[in-house]
């Protein structure tokens, strides 16, 4: 008995270790390749193959991992994508797995001495590592996605989230309207400025549509508390709010849990998810499910885009901002629960944004 | 009056993994071994619970949660042996093995879930808990709004646990044994009764509870398994272990009182007079409460006597 359970322990042991150290030391890729083609991505200019040069791309992922359906896919997807389209060769695009935020400097550090032509790092967790390897390796070429770090290699692409969350707002303002409720809600992660553009937004959205809706706004002060999500969902529907918007990331969870529980019950309450389609995850029933849309980040647009720019040698330092015209937000392309007008109601208001007829303001008149 | 039914509803909801684990946390130290690897045993009764669900929905139907729950718990007790042959066994300190274990579930899970699922957390799974109306008692006025109303049907498992742990620990033969390893393992020994196994078998059923409160926690709140499931339940639970002063019924108070100041903390804001305060003042209550009551109890040996030290035949 003791030798088994010394033997069990040890393997515990050594497994940890490995899950600790193991995945983020090697190079990984993935070198599966299907023909050029991508729902998300858009690209009018045509360029010839040739013109561009062969670059070299690495990705560091920060602690979601490579399959996060988010972020870190996202970004590698839009890579992936340039690589089928130009045919890199496989071996030219690599990632690293972060499992720790110990590992993004020594990850970094790895891919600027293996002297990539553009090193890219997804999401703000990135911020303090970037200030040291933009200063250790002056001539490395970074775009950084979702923050900023001001040194002249590094390409900031930030997204305007208050745009895509104006044609949520829309969304849940039609399907409000249709139901005949006079309430939906946000939910946001954290009260600071790059979340309440979300809540801008879709407050913009939502009384674009009908002035006199109400819109219920609350922040669960955590990004990774379900349990906090769930109840503020709950206080939310409670008051009868009828739609809620999540801006939480993992709290967000909690909300969606909350309206299949109501649903499954009998009420009808709805979610609109965030950052990616949530669709599959509010399934309660066969193919029903509780999210009416979700607000999209064009991640890989913007890998895709800087990929490219970079071939072409007209990487520049700078923010650049990736809006719905340059098709850095949006909602999926598949929208089961909404019916054909409303998406054309939505497309109408997306055009109006893109031809800068409407202009969304970033910040919640709760905070001016 | 729906607003306190909500309040009340929802503190019994947030207060049932807190209940279980801390009763879990009460036979371990009644035997003598704090245990505070309770959140990495959480950690690892969801991550199995989360695991089973998505994976078998097809086939269990509405049982499945329950299934995965039992697994859970099957699954915090294996884990916890660790703690016990680490901490019994190799007399190793107790508060160090608690905090290896409480370190490696994260690691281990996340890892499990990179294999089995390709990504860091699991797949989302369609049939969690689901909040019910009790039939029947749902429909007394009042009390049925407050206590059967969109309630969990596990809160009601762990109001069982609390009686049946009561039961034990009080009335019963093997939980006199308990408490004794806990508070004087000699006298426990000098009569023919093995300390070890006594303590084994604490650590084993705190493993087993802690291992289903995670397995409900998941399938209660979430939608998948994350390395932020847990986010320190399992402490807060040792919090109302103290706070409940290693007693059944008071770990139920201290829980529900936890509960309540969670949800409190959500609702102060629309309560005219307590919207100025802020919010994290309510948040932080418990805490500032269970720190008074361990000053107070320190003075007063509430807590087991034995617990925390080893037990060493050769000094008897």
């Amino acid at each position: 008995m003791k030798k088994f359970l010394t033997l069990a322990l040890v393997l515990l042991l050594s497994l940890s270790l490995i899950a600790c150290g193991g995945e983020g030391a090697k190079e990984e890729d993935k070198p599966e390749a299907e023909g050029p083609q991508s729902e998300t991505i858009i690209d009018n200019e045509e360029v010839d193959k040739d013109s561009l040069e062969e670059i070299t791309i690495g990705l560091v992922t920060d602690v979601g991992g490579i399959d996060d359906k988010s972020f870190n896919q996202g970004t590698w997807e839009g890579i992936q994508f340039y690589a089928k389209k130009f045919d890199l060769p496989a071996s030219n695009i690599g990632y690293l797995q972060s499992t720790s935020d110990a590992d993004y400097i020594p990850h970094l550090s790895q891919f600027s001495e293996d002297k990539k032509d553009l090193l890219v790092a997804p999401g703000f967790l990135f911020e303090e590592s970037l200030k040291k390897i933009s200063a250790d390796f002056p001539d490395q070429k970074i775009l950084f996605l979702d923050a900023v770090v001001d040194a002249p290699n590094i390409l900031n692409a930030l997204f305007a989230e208050h745009e895509g969350s104006y044609l949520v707002g829309v969304a849940a303002a039609l399907k409000a309207q249709d139901a005949g409720k006079d309430t939906v809600g946000f939910v946001g992660g954290m009260d600071f400025d790059t979340i309440q553009k979300f809540e801008a937004g879709f407050e913009q959205g939502v009384l674009a549509v009908d002035p006199d809706m109400k819109i219920v706004v609350d922040y669960v002060g955590d990004f990774n508390n379900a349990e906090d999500g769930q109840t503020l969902a709950a206080k939310m529907y409670d008051a009868g709010v009828y739609v809620i918007y999540h801006a939480a990331g993992g709290s967000g969870n909690g909300v969606i849990k909350e309206a299949k529980d109501r649903v499954q019950n009998g009420e009808d309450v709805w979610v609109i998810g965030v950052d990616k389609d949530q669709y599959s995850e509010g399934v309660y029933e066969g193919n029903k499910s509780v999210i009416l849309t979700s607000m999209l980040k064009g991640v890989d647009q913007a890998a895709y885009d800087v990929c490219k720019l970079t071939a072409q040698g007209k990487f520049e330092g700078g923010t650049v901002i990736y809006d719905l015209k340059a098709n850095g937000v949006g909602i999926p392309a598949d929208n089961p629960n909404l019916t054909e007008e409303w998406t054309k109601t939505i497309n109408e208001f997306a055009d109006k944004i893109k031809s800068g007829e409407t202009v969304v303001d970033p910040v919640p008149s709760r905070v001016k | 009056m729906k607003l306190i039914s909500s309040i009340v509803t929802l503190s019994l909801i947030y207060a049932t993994p807190i209940i279980i684990t801390a009763l879990g946390g009460l036979y371990s130290e009644r035997s003598g071994i704090v245990n505070i690897a309770l959140e990495g045993i959480m950690v690892v009764g969801a991550f199995v619970a989360a695991t089973f669900t998505p994976l078998n929905e097809a086939v269990f139907g509405n049982w499945t949660p329950w299934i995965a729950i039992l697994l859970g718990a099957l699954a915090g007790g294996l884990y916890s042996l660790i703690h016990a042959f680490v901490s019994i066994d190799l007399r190793a300190d107790q508060v160090i093995s608690g905090t290896a274990l409480n370190m490696l579930s994260l690691g281990i899970t996340v890892y499990f879930c990179q294999i089995f699922f390709n990504q860091q957390r699991t797949k989302t799974f369609n049939r969690g808990f689901v909040k019910t109306n009790v039939p029947l008692l749902s429909d007394i006025p009042i009390i049925g709004d407050l206590f059967f109303k969109r309630m969990y049907y596990t809160f009601y498992v762990a109001l069982a646990l609390v009686i049946i742990t009561a039961f034990i620990l009080k009335r019963t033969r093997f939980g006199l044994r308990l408490r004794a390893s806990g508070e004087h393992p000699s006298a426990v020994d000098s009569v023919g009764v093995s300390v070890r196994k006594m303590r084994y078998i604490g650590v084993l059923i705190s493993g087993l509870l802690a291992g289903l409160s995670g397995g409900i926690m998941v399938l209660t709140q979430a939608t998948q398994f994350t390395a932020g499931s847990i986010h320190g339940i399992g402490f807060i639970s040792l919090a109302a272990l103290i706070f409940g002063r290693w007693n059944a019924y008071g770990v139920l108070g201290a829980s529900i009182f936890f509960g309540f100041s969670q949800i409190f903390t959500i609702f102060s804001k629309d309560i005219p007079l307590l919207a100025s305060v802020p919010a994290e003042i309510f948040k932080a209550v418990p805490y500032v409460l269970t720190i008074i009551a361990m000053l107070i109890f320190s003075r007063k040996n509430v807590g087991p006597k034995a617990s925390g030290e080893l037990y060493d035949v050769s000094k008897r």
